[in-house]
């Protein structure tokens, strides 16, 4: 079997990188390292297709030696779509435990059913008043850092530019 | 009728019932209808193609879109398959019922039905696909689609408490995911297939080095689903946050799916590379280390999940004696299991809504109020427990009657270390025993005003868990539906006794079928394996 050593050195270097964002608390840094040791193992799996040759088509003399096996291909195709769906579900889920971060006790509270309208605008009005627009990236950040303490309203003055 | 038509319908009701009950999504009645009557079709057909794989001797197997194999996908129904499709097809169809009687008298605060029955009907599909899967590869995608749809039924409602219960879940699956995906990859590098019954034959052509990395990798994946130590720490703390019929669906198959491959790992992917050792050592551990932790719990869905780590034990024992017998009981022990431990939890969420709390500490005077909830809790907890007449004792006995037999002829490992996991496997037992009646005595027999100030060297040892305060209001009424499911799920587990002969010949061409890899490879390459 012959390989890439360029597939081998990417796919080795993204399950580095990936495995050691994997460590780290924050829910965002995990996504990401889950995200790029998803890929390593699907260059993982290419890599196991073999020999690059032609499009897996037998027609006009092709004989069955000379074409790429096509069925890493169609695993690999599959297992992204599941990544995809997956990366859907976890970013919504890391929003959620930002959410919660930033309101405690209450955002267990807050619910998204109609009669409670109330106090979902109530509920953005308050992280609206304690966090300026272009600080939300780095208080997400920092909010999934503390994992789920739950710290209540810091004053705008202790967030960190 | 030719029963190959039915097999793929398994997979594909309770997906196209999603979608339906995804469209119904403000009509909850149809709704509703629509998942029960789902899960109650692939009850039936589970049933029909128990009895004609089983009559007929041979398995049903369907190549689909008629490619031959190994270049399309097969999927199988062997004996194995059959049984475990009808028990969890009832077990999911009675959880169901539960689920929505339960969501109708709480006006769906706990199991929103928009959500939840398509999910759980996604569920359904992912456990379905992987008992039938006749390829790795298909295996896998039947884990991603029910993990998927078990990350949204345990995070249902987003609360902090299940965020952070399914955060945790959630990396760890993603983690054996990826170990599960790296190791098709290496077995499809290693030997070019995907196809279970081609990889029993080229896997045993390979080094034996190689096997054994590969099937080790496997077996990571695999024992990190099913719960098995040193691989179970995310279990107790994930599961017992749920709404109570998603612990218990969780808690009755999801392991069990973990189980199943590992059963098929080592009959007919990997004949040849043997880790019965390593599985003894691991069962045992599984035993002790799980039941253990039980002894320290407070709160009931906790020590449900612990001893449900440590009885996971005995069916890894089963499968690394590696005996037709082991194996007969180890298959006999996974039915009683999932219906035990489903009718505990589902008990366990009756006891909830009437006592209003779920610690040990808090619970009293159940006995009095409800004799009906003291013996729908009784009889499984004996069961679970080893009591006989029991289907836990006959499991139990079987699986150390199979380890006695084993171990003159030093099966699976030395002697000695067979008699010593057959010494945990009864100690389990009565800890098991211990831990459940000292839950039993204090919920139903201590009366009511003796909570206060109670002191019982019975109590030093438990542990309150931060989860475990007054969940509900105690003066709930139980909707009549929970109760009967509940009844029925419990008079399930008896008839596994009742019917315990029978059942256990049926375990025992099972057994017969999965040591013997040829009756599985002939089944999906009748004309022999090219």
């Amino acid at each position: 079997m012959t390989a890439s050593l360029t597939l081998v050195v990417l796919m080795a270097v993204l399950f580095g990188a990936g495995i050691t964002i994997m460590l780290e608390r924050s829910l965002t840094r995990v996504l990401i390292g889950f995200l790029l040791v998803g890929n390593a193992v699907n260059i993982l799996i290419f890599l196991m297709s073999g020999a690059p040759g032609l499009a897996p088509l037998l027609s006009d003399g092709v004989t069955a030696d000379e074409i790429s096996d096509p069925v890493p291909q169609a695993f690999v195709l599959t297992a992204i779509v599941i990544n995809l769906g997956i990366t859907a579900f976890m970013l919504a889920l890391i929003y959620r435990s930002w959410w919660l971060a930033r309101l405690g006790e209450k955002g267990d509270l807050v619910d998204d059913e109609d009669d409670l309208e109330e106090e979902v605008e109530e509920a953005e009005g308050l992280i609206r008043s304690s966090a300026a627009d272009d600080l939300a990236i780095q208080e997400l950040i920092d909010a999934s850092d503390e994992e789920f303490e739950q710290s209540p309203e810091r004053p705008d003055e202790e967030v960190r530019p | 009728m030719n029963p190959a038509i039915l097999v793929p319908l398994v997979v594909l009701l309770p997906l196209l019932g999603a979608a339906v009950a995804l469209v119904l999504g403000r009509h909850r009645r149809a709704q509703m209808a629509v998942s029960a009557s789902v899960l109650a079709a692939v009850a039936v057909i589970s049933a029909v193609l128990l009895a004609t794989v089983d009559a007929s001797g041979a398995g049903v197997v369907v190549q689909v879109g008629g490619w031959e194999p190994p270049f399309g996908i097969s999927l199988v129904v062997d004996r194995l398959a059959a049984i475990m499709l009808l028990i969890s097809a009832i077990v999911l169809l009675g959880v169901l019922v539960y689920a929505v009687s339960q969501g109708v008298a709480d006006r769906h605060r706990e199991t929103p039905v928009s959500i939840f029955h398509p999910a759980y009907l996604i569920l359904s599909a992912g456990v379905f696909n992987a008992f039938i899967a006749g390829d790795l590869f298909n295996l896998y995608v039947g884990f991603e689609i029910l993990l998927s749809a078990s990350y949204v039924l345990l995070t249902l409602g987003g609360t902090g408490e299940r965020i952070r219960a399914g955060v945790t879940y959630i990396l760890v699956s993603l983690v054996s995911s990826l170990f599960f995906l790296s190791a098709i990859a290496l077995i499809y590098g290693a030997t070019g297939t995907a196809n279970i019954a081609q990889l029993s034959v080229r896997i045993a052509e390979l080094p034996d080095s190689v096997q054994l990395i590969l099937h080790l990798l496997l077996l990571l994946a695999f024992g990190i689903k099913a719960a098995v130590f040193p691989l179970s720490f995310w279990l107790p703390d994930s599961y017992p946050t749920a709404p109570a019929p998603v612990t218990a669906v969780f808690a009755g198959l999801l392991t069990k799916v973990g189980v199943y491959a590992i059963i098929r790992t080592e009959t007919v992917i990997f004949q040849e590379s043997d880790v019965s050792t390593l599985l003894l050592v691991i069962g045992g551990l599984t035993m002790l280390v799980g039941i253990l932790g039980a002894l320290t719990q407070a709160d009931i869905k906790r020590l449900l999940s612990f001893t449900l780590v440590s009885h996971i034990g005995y069916m890894i024992f089963g499968i690394g004696l590696a005996t037709e017998l082991g194996l007969a009981a180890t298959i006999y022990y996974v039915v009683h299991h999932i219906t035990v431990q489903t009718a505990l939890f589902l008990t366990t969420g009756l006891i909830e809504r009437f006592g209003g709390s779920t610690s040990i500490n808090r619970l009293a005077g159940l006995l009095k109020a409800s004799p009906l909830l003291a013996i729908l809790f009784f009889i499984p907890a004996l069961n679970l427990g080893g009591i006989p007449p029991f289907s836990g004792f006959l499991g139990k006995l079987g699986l150390f009657i199979a380890g006695a037999e084993g171990a003159p002829e030093s099966v699976g490992g030395p002697a000695w270390l067979t008699w010593t996991v057959i010494a945990a496997g009864a100690a389990t037992s009565l800890i098991t025993l211990y831990a459940l009646t000292r839950f039993w005595n204090m919920a139903f027999w201590r009366d009511r005003d003796e909570v206060e100030g109670y002191d019982s060297p019975l109590l030093n040892s438990v542990l309150e868990w931060e989860g475990s305060g007054d969940t509900a209001v105690a003066t709930r009424t139980i909707p009549v539906p929970m109760v009967v499911v509940t009844t029925a799920l419990v008079a399930i587990t008896v008839l596994l006794t009742v019917f315990a002969g029978p059942l256990f010949d049926l375990a025992g061409r099972t057994a017969a079928d999965l040591v013997d890899p040829s009756v599985y490879i002939g089944l999906v390459f009748p004309g022999g394996v090219r």
